[in-house]
């Protein structure tokens, strides 16, 4: 492979070549209608969400089944401060680092007690943790209405800046910028952000230490890494993420329910990190990509696929869906258990040792 | 090399000192008022038959259990109530009796994290990179790649730790354990799997670690590399202290021969040397 460090302009020449290409993916995307736009932006979320979770699954080796509960958690914050539920309406430039902070809270909360924990154990209690989340938004109607209950929270406030609102059209020399793409542009600053921070702490001392705490934490110790507080960090780091994925989720949207933070969303996001390939940035990203992607395509394709073979549907597309896309799943994990793009430390994990196998 | 532990204060003054400890698990006594010292600069020995609480001293030493009775002192402060990870930052790096490296990370990377105890870089300045942790950075690695041809595995500093021979995998982690700036190293069963021509070229090793200016403590079960190596040895029996003292005494006492092959002796006598390689 070239190696880029050494030529700048190929580097300058390639990094602006994928800038054109993501500046004008939305109106490519766009022209096969704007339903894909709003899937690409889901999957940005995605990326997001992926991203925060590697942190704690990739990179410090943590279980977690619970990790929606921080989106839901980022989400709702959103909605209470920017909704008529409460008649309050603060700028999402507050309410985003309130809700990653927030979040980063909540990350904690399932940390502190779940120190002692691994594997299987640990994965249970974080699964458990989702369904209290979850089960708080549905329940806490009564007796004070703080989340509303099983309805959700709805007109939730767009992103706006001054006059300028994320949820409208706009033509802008002679192009027409519609809402989906105008968060377009904003989900993608974020994720670069997101991506950006997660490579920097990835080759870092800390990172360093979550590696080590995920190969043997009673040899980290040995090592003067305070485990406690670089665990509760990693939970921390990883659910702030998710945080503020869910405050952008919840203006997107302009809606939400408990419904949309169910375990089969923490299972999705787990399964991006894991297909993608754990512990490698490029891969998680690539991961939720294509998991994001799949569904939405196999539900436009498989229908029309079997009117094209059969002349009639065989099969009802909602139900062929998820079984190709299960099966893509396994058929993934069996050619590649390191994931599609696996990191080099999983590469050398599931390569059998040369030597050094002796004692 | 520069020396790691910078010796302060005169060759003979007591480093660690262990003041009757004990510790119990359940109705079983590990360790019974147990009492050492161990001097700046030496290479201590602890030796003794299996079950005689070595491994238990050790861990309770390294802060992984709380003593129930007697406490350590170390460099002058107590080691009370500290946890592994800070016993550490006062200075006692270890190694592991089964061989603990980060397995799947690199030679480089293993050592690397051995700094962390003696490095500062947060998040924040993770994410900056600003200059301060570019330099720490370079320094860390400058210091580890260092370290790995102090050991004389420098050339192996990219291969995954896991896949190198078992005796440069010792040699990794004593690499390590030195990243961590200790006062006193000490080395559980260091020679254990290893044939004669590796566990000679690590006593040498060892004296080289010594000659950093760091002090000491082995548990071994190989005789012959304890008596070579060790200024002072402390022989413990069923969770208590045998005897303490140089190899030659030690080595002559009746109740260490005992400790080691039981009471009766054979008439013709063994070499004391030889007893329970």
């Amino acid at each position: 492979m070239l190696n880029f460090r050494d030529h700048p302009k190929a580097r300058w020449f390639g990094i602006a070549l994928i800038a054109m290409a993501l500046l004008m993916l939305p109106f490519v995307i766009a022209s096969a209608g704007t339903a894909w736009v709003r899937v690409m932006n889901l999957a940005i979320l995605y990326i997001m969400l992926s991203l925060g979770l590697n942190i704690v699954v990739g990179f410090a080796g943590l279980l977690d089944l619970g990790y929606i509960a921080f989106y839901a958690v980022g989400a709702y914050t959103y909605a209470l401060l920017a909704s008529p539920h409460f008649g309050l309406h603060l700028p999402f430039w507050v309410i985003l680092p309130i809700g990653a902070l927030v979040a980063a809270v909540f990350g904690i909360l399932l940390g502190a007690p779940t120190l002692k924990l691994r594997g299987d154990y640990l994965a249970i209690v974080t699964l458990g943790f989702g369904e209290i989340v979850r089960i708080f938004l549905n329940n806490l109607s009564t007796p004070i209405n703080i989340t509303n209950g099983p309805q959700g929270i709805s007109r939730i406030d767009p992103f706006s800046f001054g006059s300028f609102s994320f949820a409208k059209p706009e033509t802008i020399f002679g192009l027409v910028f519609s809402g989906p793409i105008k968060y377009y542009y904003l989900l993608l600053v974020v994720v670069i952000a997101v991506i950006f921070i997660n490579l920097r702490l990835q080759n870092s001392r800390i990172g360093r230490a979550w590696e080590a705490i995920r190969e043997d934490e009673v040899a980290a110790r040995a090592m003067g890494i305070d485990t406690t507080r670089i665990k509760l960090l990693a939970f921390a780091m990883g659910a702030s993420f998710g945080g503020v994925a869910g405050g952008m989720f919840s203006a997107i949207q302009g809606f939400i329910s408990p419904e949309s933070f169910v375990l089969v969303e923490s299972v999705m996001v787990l399964s991006m990190v894991i297909l993608g390939g754990m512990g490698n940035i490029w891969g998680v990203v690539l991961g939720a990509v294509l998991l994001s992607f799949i569904p939405s395509f196999l539900r436009y394709t498989v229908g029309p696929l079997q009117m094209w073979l059969f002349g009639h549907m065989v099969i009802e597309p909602e139900v062929i869906r998820m079984l190709v896309f299960g099966f893509v799943l396994v058929l993934v994990m069996v050619l590649r258990p390191g994931g599609i793009w696996p990191s080099a430390v999983r590469r050398r994990e599931l390569a059998p040792s040369e030597d050094g196998a002796r004692g | 090399m520069s020396a790691i532990g910078a010796m302060q204060g005169s060759p003979n003054e007591v480093l660690l000192g262990c003041e009757g400890v004990g510790k119990r698990f359940g109705g079983v006594r590990a360790l019974e008022d147990v009492s050492f010292a161990i001097r700046r600069g030496e290479i201590y020995g602890l030796i003794g038959p299996n079950g005689a609480g070595k491994t238990t001293l050790f861990n309770l030493l390294t802060g992984i259990y709380a003593p129930d009775t007697g406490r350590f002192t170390f460099d002058g402060a107590s080691l009370d109530g500290l946890k592994p990870h800070q016993v550490t930052l006062r200075g006692i790096a270890r190694t592991f009796q089964n061989i603990r490296l980060f397995a799947n990370l690199s030679a480089l990377e293993n050592v690397m994290i051995g700094r962390h105890a003696r490095t500062r870089a947060g998040v924040i300045g993770a994410v900056l990179r600003n200059r301060a942790t570019r330099d720490e950075e370079a320094r860390i690695e400058a210091r580890a790649m260092e370290l790995l041809k102090f050991v004389g595995i420098a050339s192996r500093a990219d291969d995954a730790a896991g896949s190198l021979p078992y005796g440069d995998q010792r040699r990794l982690e004593i690499a390590r354990a030195l990243a961590t700036d200790p006062k006193l190293i000490a080395l559980d069963e260091l020679a254990a799997g290893m044939n004669a021509t590796e566990s000679r070229a690590l006593a040498a090793l060892v004296r080289s670690v010594r000659e950093l200016g760091v002090t000491v403590l082995l548990i071994e079960h190989d005789m012959k590399l304890v008596m070579s190596l060790c200024d002072r040895l402390l022989v413990l029996d069923h969770g208590e202290r045998v005897i303490e003292g140089l190899p030659a005494e030690v080595q002559s006492d009746p109740r260490v021969i005992e400790a080691y092959l039981g009471a009766e002796l054979p008439e013709s006598g063994l070499a004391p040397g030889d007893a329970g390689a």
